[in-house]
């Protein structure tokens, strides 16, 4: 009892550090001591602890295993896409009317994704171990064959006269991508959310809340015996990972400037679930610390011209996990 | 149990529905083609999908690796082809059958012996994850250009560029009805399935070897106790799995006639795992019939629209799972739900 209740893990050297660390790559980055590619790697690490750490709150913390978690990504990118991109050509406008509308973009692909989580969990929170791996990858795949269908969406639209929403859909792109986004994100905000999403996934594992997901994750029989509404709170841990993990997908989107289906396959789960599973299941630092230092490792393969082993090293690392440490490199936060 | 069949009865009632819906908008003699065809890609579907439920009825694991035991069971069966082409000889069917058992069931047992004994007493998750992580090694390592890495690597991979399967058998065609078509290799499929599906349920029922395989699927601590030797069958189980998936590939190779890159295995292998679960998992003539019943739809649905076949399979799937989790023929006992 004492353990779970007792003990508070803070995080304010984590914010410090990535603070310190932003200003310093930006400050480099403005003086072209850093180039783009750098400011980049860091920012996809930023984005990778943001999906690592809400993919911890679904496996590690609530005890379900969802390998889905790219589908919530894609949701996110291409919600908050539709807004900046299709909606509204936000790249000619003022730069202080953008940061806002940024913002609320990312926001509401991350609300997408919140629903999108909350919807899907309903049914599918029912199955559990290997049959909710199973249907979250399928989640993963008919989300990738449902973008690539809106042409035919737009058609269809088309013959039912809704020529303003067909056009809307067929700007989304399917096979050929979804182009021309602005490059909204920076330092800034990749540091802002990063810290957001720690600091609120920290606070809500320290409030009751989070105490129901330890309890679900240690015997969800004997939390339902307490009285405890199962089903309400394992689809709460799915929608409010979700919503991260669309936030995420929102800054990745507006970095790369150009989104396909395809960046959002299954291949995206894994890497985020060797990141956890390096770091340790439910340790928040565990996870920060494998999905920072590895995407900045991974990345050095490709300065001794090794990236076609990147694919080959991300399995590796899993299977050697999985054989000779399972519990990960990190202790359990809870 | 009663509940359970009307949810058999919604699902046939379903799927005869959107069968009359294709016929009655392309007709009929369409419709028989797309059957046959089906038929053909769903004899290759059935027999990957036996080894899913073969593995999952012992050791109840999702063996992801599975797919891509096939796709090396379709490579084999090229390399071997070309080297006897070298010597100006053609390689018979009956050869490269045997050589994709072979070496498939030796890669399964391999995979068996390196990554999954280790796990056996560890909670299940890990398995399945470490089941995950080898086929991603597998595609990812055989997908590797092998003029691109160092000596003794370069021997081992494939390579990711397309290659022409030979011809192991000239396709002729037979005229059935009204411009109706059956190949020889269409046939040739359908047989070639049949038949090793024939000796498997031979070996599951009648062998010593397949009673041990019954009682470790049962109950594996009581196995151990009756004195049966659990790591001697559960590798059996693995290689029985891989040459039936070793067979697949040679009728994909019959079948398709090009190698698309180390990556081709990803797909057949799970829309075999999904006839593996339609069928009921762990069930041996549910896996036979839920094989074909996916070649026919996915067929069917991949001539409306290719990114509607891709989807349909993970909707059935997800359908599936949520409706009747224990399949089609699967026992009512599960402790999923």
């Amino acid at each position: 009892m004492k353990e779970v209740s007792g003990k508070k893990v803070s995080y304010v050297y984590f914010y410090i550090g990535l603070i310190i660390t932003g200003l310093v790559i930006s400050f480099l980055g403005r003086f072209q001591i850093l180039s783009r590619y750098y400011l980049q790697i860091f920012m996809f690490m930023c984005i990778n602890i943001i999906m690592t750490v809400s993919l911890n709150l679904i496996n590690g913390f609530t005890g379900e295993f969802s390998i889905g978690h790219a589908a919530f990504m894609a949701i996110g990118a291409y919600t908050s896409c539709i807004f900046t991109t299709i909606l509204f050509s936000s790249s000619k406008w003022p730069p202080y009317y953008q940061i806002p509308f940024f913002l609320i973009s990312i926001l509401i692909g991350g609300f997408a994704s919140f629903a999108l989580g909350y919807i899907i969990g309903l049914p599918i929170l029912r199955l559990k171990g290997d049959y909710l791996a199973i249907v979250t990858l399928a989640l993963v795949e008919v989300m990738r064959s449902a973008i690539k269908l809106s042409d035919e969406l737009a058609g269809l639209f088309q013959r039912m006269h809704l020529t303003r929403l067909s056009q809307i859909i067929q700007q989304i792109g399917g096979p050929r991508g979804l182009s021309s986004v602005p490059g909204f994100t920076n330092i800034f905000w990749t540091v802002f959310f990063t810290i957001l999403t720690v600091f609120i996934i920290n606070r809500l594992l320290n409030s009751s809340y989070g105490r129901v997901w330890l309890a679900l994750r240690d015997d969800d029989i004997a939390a339902e015996m307490m009285g405890v509404n199962i089903s309400f709170y394992k689809n709460l841990s799915f929608a409010i990972a979700g919503f991260w993990a669309g936030v995420g997908g929102g800054l990745y989107a507006h970095i790369l400037r150009y989104i396909h289906a395809d960046n959002f396959n299954f291949i995206k789960s894994i890497e985020y679930l060797v990141y956890l599973y390096l770091g340790g299941m439910s340790s928040i630092w565990g996870s920060i610390i494998a999905a920072g230092s590895l995407t900045f490792l991974l990345e050095l393969l490709r300065i001794v011209n090794m990236q076609q082993w990147r694919l080959v090293i991300y399995p590796l690392i899993l299977i050697i996990i999985m054989i000779k440490k399972p519990e990960g490199l990190f202790k359990r936060d809870f | 149990m009663k509940k359970i069949k009307a949810a058999d009865f919604i699902f046939v009632t379903f799927f005869l529905l959107a069968l009359g819906f294709y016929i009655f908008s392309y007709g009929w003699i369409v419709s028989a083609q797309q059957i046959i065809n089906g038929l053909q890609k769903g004899s290759m579907y059935a027999l990957i999908a036996l080894g899913y439920t073969l593995v999952y009825g012992i050791i109840k694991l999702i063996n992801f690796a599975h797919g891509d035991v096939f796709m090396v069971g379709v490579y084999i069966p090229y390399f071997v082809a070309n080297i006897f082409m070298n010597q100006g000889l053609q390689l018979p069917l009956w050869l490269a059958l045997v050589v994709a058992m072979v070496g498939c069931l030796l890669l399964n047992m391999l995979i068996e012996a390196i990554a999954y004994r280790p796990l056996r007493d560890k909670p299940r998750l890990t398995m399945l994850i470490t089941s995950i992580g080898v086929s991603l090694f597998l595609e990812n390592f055989l997908a590797l250009d092998p003029h691109h890495v160092p000596f003794p690597i370069n021997y081992l991979v494939f390579g990711p560029q397309f290659r022409a399967f030979p011809t192991l058998l000239k396709e002729k065609a037979y005229p059935l009805f009204k411009g109706v078509m059956v190949s020889n290799i269409k046939i040739m499929n359908l047989v070639i399935a049949l038949l090793v599906m024939i000796i498997l349920e031979y070996i599951v029922k009648k062998t010593k070897m397949g009673k041990a395989m019954r009682a470790v699927s049962f109950d594996m601590d009581v196995a151990k106790l009756m004195g049966i030797n659990i790591n001697k069958v559960i590798a059996f189980t693995f290689a029985l799995g891989g040459a039936l998936a070793g067979c697949a590939g040679v009728l994909f190779g019959l079948t398709y006639g090009v190698l698309q890159s180390p990556y081709l295995g990803l797909w057949p292998g799970i829309v075999a795992f999904v006839a593996a679960v339609v069928g009921g998992i762990g069930n041996i003539p549910g896996a036979m019939l839920g094989g074909f019943l996916m070649g026919i739809i996915e067929t069917l649905a991949l001539s409306i629209n290719s990114n509607l076949g891709y989807g349909v399979t993970f909707l059935l799937l997800i359908v599936v799972l949520l409706v009747k989790p224990t399949g089609l023929l699967g026992s009512p006992y599960t402790e999923k739900i």
